[in-house]
């Protein structure tokens, strides 16, 4: 196996040129189970070394089809009415609810990407997280689940090896049994999931419910986009780039664990349409406006210093153009800062919407300040359908 | 003036390259890019650089961005 730990000597710059420290971000060690997954890992291509990132041309969530084009078609499919059917795409939620009998729901969902990472174990985990989160997002648990996976026909078989061992500890971690699955020969490797949970139908969270007066509270810190920018041409300081691989890779199972024992009236999770994106969805399906304190938002270190100096996906352009009209900004809220709300997440945190006193029993349970936090309120409709102060 | 052409590039290599290019011309650049994640980019590093950044269109679908100090 050839996916050693080799430093890239061809880096043109030194890492971590841009690692401005900043007052307003965390600081501390971050630990990564496993490698060093921040090195550039290198992988066989025809005998001669390149990185995972290398071979694609955006990756992780911010590869998504830039939501207007997206609307641009299923907007003008017809619509599907079946009685089963619970949630389609028409209420932009994250997975599709069917009736199963007995008041129980099938709740499924399907993800892939291209890596964002160049170790392909972790890509596997990323992946593998990522899609199962659009279960816990709909409050409920992955149980069974496919492989997707493209893999160009040069690389090395051993490398799809990682990639599909990276997601099947990440499903099992779950308490999801992945079996099958589809591949495809295709110059640009990509990894995800199809994945399945079963649940009561009159438990399931869906974008609907949000209610003026609702805590919004977000579990992961935004960044991902920016640092997996800078990371592929090594501008990412280490650190920075450690912690955005431990979010990445963290099942949101925990945060809905804790939010089951909660009043969540609708929940969403953040991934490559951006907080502002994701949040919005959640306005409009719930007949709201949300008011968010951008001082309060959860940050990984180094990611507003990095917007700075321009490491932002073209993900995050899409996105502002997709909410053109529907986000507003306080005159004082920084450019990083709305870099930050438009950039696309990868495998982000859970966005919940809960009564006051649930959210702080939430908060305190999760006890992590550094990435979860109340980031925001839920007001009667009027104005933008997201305000920024 | 020094120009970079960065047309065709996407991100984040049109900053890369204007990184390593105004080390080489610390008084000033101008860059050529074709996307609009290329040109702000560009431009917010050059602004956090502390250079005076202008931008122009070029032509169709390509825009310049300078810098100056």
């Amino acid at each position: 196996m050839k996916f050693g730990l080799e430093k890239n000597t061809e880096t043109p710059f030194p890492r971590g040129d841009f690692a401005a420290a900043e007052s307003h971000e965390k600081k501390g060690s971050i630990g990564v189970e496993g490698e060093a997954a921040s090195r550039p890992v290198t992988v066989l291509k025809n005998g001669s070394a390149v990185r995972l990132t290398g071979m694609v041309k955006t990756s992780g969530c911010a590869a998504k089809l830039p939501p207007e084009k997206l609307h641009s078609v299923i907007d003008r499919l017809p619509l599907q009415n079946n009685p089963n059917l619970v949630e389609g795409f028409e209420s932009a939620d994250d997975a599709l609810v069917y009736r199963v009998g007995d008041g129980q729901v099938s709740v499924q969902t399907v993800d892939f990407f291209p890596p964002m990472v160049d170790d392909p174990y972790i890509f596997g985990q990323v992946a593998a997280a990522n899609a199962m989160s659009d279960i816990y997002a709909m409050g409920g648990e992955p149980a069974v689940a496919m492989n997707l996976m493209c893999f160009p026909s040069c690389l090395d078989l051993d490398v799809m090896k990682r990639i599909l061992e990276g997601g099947l500890d990440k499903a099992r971690e779950a308490g999801a049994v992945i079996a099958g699955g589809h591949t495809i020969e295709d110059p640009t490797p990509k990894y995800g999931l199809c994945v399945t949970g079963f649940m009561k139908e009159s438990e399931v969270w869906s974008n609907k419910g949000a209610r003026p007066g609702d805590c919004v509270v977000l579990t992961k810190p935004l960044g991902a986009g920016i640092i997996n920018t800078a990371a592929k041409v090594d501008e990412a300081p280490e650190e920075s780039v450690l912690e955005a691989v431990r979010s990445m890779t963290t099942l949101n199972k925990r945060a809905r664990d804790i939010a089951r024992k909660c009043q969540v009236h609708a929940a969403t999770d953040v991934t490559g349409f951006s907080l502002s994106g994701h949040a919005s969805e959640v306005a409009l399906a719930s007949g709201v406006s949300i008011l968010i304190d951008t001082k309060s938002l959860p940050v990984m270190s180094g990611a507003l210093s990095l917007a700075s100096f321009g490491f932002l996906p073209e993900g995050r352009y899409s996105n502002e153009n997709w909410l053109y009209g529907k986000v507003s900004f306080a005159p004082d809220v920084p450019q990083n800062m709305i870099d930050l709300v438009y950039d696309p997440q990868t495998s982000g945190g859970l966005l919940l919407f809960m009564p006051d006193e649930d959210a702080r029993r939430f908060v305190s349970e999760m006890a992590d300040p550094a990435s979860c936090a109340v980031i925001g309120r839920v007001v009667e409709r009027g104005g933008a359908l997201i305000s920024y102060s | 003036m020094t120009v970079l052409d960065c047309v065709g590039l996407s991100c984040p290599i049109p900053v890369v390259k204007t990184k390593k290019a105004l080390k080489e011309h610390p008084e000033g650049l101008e860059v050529l890019v074709d996307n609009v994640a290329a040109k702000e980019n560009v431009s917010r590093f050059g602004k956090t650089m502390g250079y005076t950044v202008s931008v122009s269109d070029e032509a169709e679908g390509v825009w310049r961005v300078g810098m100056s100090k």
